[in-house]
């Protein structure tokens, strides 16, 4: 099954209750079998111009990429195209957003959080930067499998205060790295196998702060034969609860196998794509 | 604006403390932050650690221990108007903000700043700046980096005091199903969680939503719609009003509200 086929993917992003701008932006290229959320930060419209540098230039350069290579071969160096392909275009993203507010006041210190998939050959690659999340929902259980680049995360990690007490925190909404703010970021990728039946979901810090994940995680359970409705109640909870930040969602079902064609013909034909 | 501690005996206020310090003291000897002359107060009883906006009160094996609202402690995350009773004395935390921040700024994401890096052109380090950044904490001593480090971006006040979301059970008026027909009719059903569900996963499915501004059906899956008082609907939720009749996968229910 070519990816296409095999996942379904939606996304939905709202500004929430209480702000009058969006700096959220949402993309995704089911062709690919890519999907990017990330969350900006700064004065005036700054964050909605680095969310929107970020996404767009991840989802123009590796579609663009993939049009000659193959994410599951690997490179020189021995690491996966799929994880090169994220890291550096996270990279790019940074030095473009970088210099953007390096040049006009208004930009200054703008930055964005950013989490996004690569879905390829049963697997799916994962990068991020921030507190923006991506979760996965496999039969019952439902969890995140990243880990927030924050303060709170840092802390919990140490020993230093627990869920619990951390869900009360002053200290929310600090994050360690973000996209755009210095020279060079440190993007985190990690490479998940993938099930049939499994459902991402990726969102912004406007849901998993206004909705239990518990909530969230029975929500996706409930509704998952239909996608939209689920993301579209998902970010109803946030606002019924609040709305108090931009929320987005992108959730993305996997229906079927698209392991990666193998043997001498599949190999002779990509040979011929490069 | 940082918190405050204000210590008091039998109702009398003594003086206030500002936790202007990553780490201050409270004990007997002279040379701590918060000298109380008592024998019933160790030399070194209490320490409070202040990570930017939180604060973690610490009892350093002290004889006569600890108290947080009533309750002995060894570690306590402070929140706004805990009262710490070391003996006789009384130490109230309190950590407000209102009217430091708009709305606006509630949930603002913010950047925690380690030492800009600059471009470098080879691999070594050129930034003088000595403050750590926060990822080498994971030796489980968190290192609080210098205010300087800690930038806000934009200039916002850190994030003001976190109200845990309102669960929309409170103001809601409760609701139930009565099931009218089939092998489960008379069974009624109260409808006290955010969603749920009703039908056959894989034939047909409805979702009931409980919001604040009330009760909504909506189609999830299945080859037609569920009914309301006879209408079929559609992909939209619909608002269900007192008694309205449900039919859904050949079974038929009555919303109610229960008062």
């Amino acid at each position: 099954m070519n990816i296409h086929e095999a996942l379904e993917i939606v996304s939905q992003t709202h500004s929430g209750m209480v702000r009058s701008h969006n700096e959220d932006s949402v993309i995704y290229d089911a062709s690919c079998g890519m999907v990017v959320l990330a969350d900006g930060m700064g004065g005036y419209n700054a964050g909605e111009v680095a969310s929107g540098i970020a996404v767009s230039v991840l989802a123009t350069e590796i579609k663009h990429r993939l049009e000659s290579v193959r994410p599951e071969d690997r490179d020189d160096s021995g690491e996966e195209i799929g994880v090169a392909l994220l890291r550096e275009n996270v990279q790019k993203a940074n030095a473009s957003i970088y210099s953007a507010a390096q040049s006009q006041p208004q930009y200054a210190g703008m930055g964005t959080t950013i989490v996004a998939g690569l879905f390829y050959d049963n697997k799916v690659a994962v990068a991020h930067v921030g507190d923006s999340r991506m979760y996965r929902l496999r039969g019952e259980t439902f969890e995140t499998i990243t880990r927030d680049h924050s303060l709170l995360q840092e802390q919990i990690d140490g020993g230093m205060i627990s869920k619990e007490d951390a869900r009360v925190s002053r200290n929310k909404n600090l994050v360690t790295r973000a996209v755009g703010i210095d020279a060079e970021v440190a993007v985190e990728v990690n490479v998940h196998e993938v099930q049939i039946g499994d459902i991402y979901l990726l969102c912004s810090d406007g849901l998993n702060d206004m909705v239990e994940d518990e909530d969230i995680g029975s929500t996706l359970q409930m509704l998952q034969a239909n996608l939209p409705l689920a993301a579209g109640q998902l970010i109803e909870m946030a606002n019924d609860n609040g709305g108090r930040d931009n929320v987005s969602v992108i959730l993305a079902k996997v229906k079927g196998d698209f392991a990666a064609p193998r043997g001498w013909l599949a190999n002779l034909l990509s040979w011929f794509k490069n | 604006m940082a918190a405050k501690l204000i210590l008091s005996m039998d109702g009398v206020v003594l003086h206030e403390y500002t936790l202007n310090k990553e780490r201050m003291t409270i004990g007997r000897k002279p040379h701590n932050d918060v000298a109380i002359d008592n024998l019933a107060v160790s030399g070194e009883h209490a320490a409070i650690v202040t990570i930017l906006n939180d604060s973690f009160l610490e009892d350093m094996d002290s004889t006569n221990g600890v108290m947080v609202n009533g309750a002995p402690v060894k570690k306590h995350f402070l929140q706004n108007n805990d009262v710490i009773e070391i003996g006789k004395y009384k130490l109230k935390y309190m950590n407000e903000q209102k009217g430091q921040a708009t709305a606006e700024d509630f949930e603002k994401t913010m950047v925690l700043r380690a030492p800009v890096k600059t471009q470098n052109v080879d691999t070594t380090m050129k930034t003088t700046q000595v403050t750590p950044p926060p990822t080498h904490a994971a030796t489980g001593k968190f290192e609080a980096a210098p205010p300087q480090a800690a930038v806000a971006q934009p200039s916002a006040m850190p994030a003001p005091a976190e109200k845990p979301p309102v669960p929309p059970s409170a103001a809601v008026r409760p609701a139930a199903l009565q099931i009218l027909s089939g092998p489960n009719a008379g069974r009624e059903l109260d409808l006290v969680k955010n969603l749920t569900t009703l039908g056959k996963p894989g034939v047909q499915v409805a979702v009931l939503t409980r919001r604040p501004n009330g009760y909504f059906i909506t189609h999830v899956e299945g080859a037609s719609y569920p009914t309301l008082n006879g209408k079929m609907l559609d992909e939209h939720p619909h608002q269900l009003s007192d008694h309205n009749i449900i039919e859904l996968a050949g079974i038929k229910m009555e919303f109610y509200f229960k008062e």
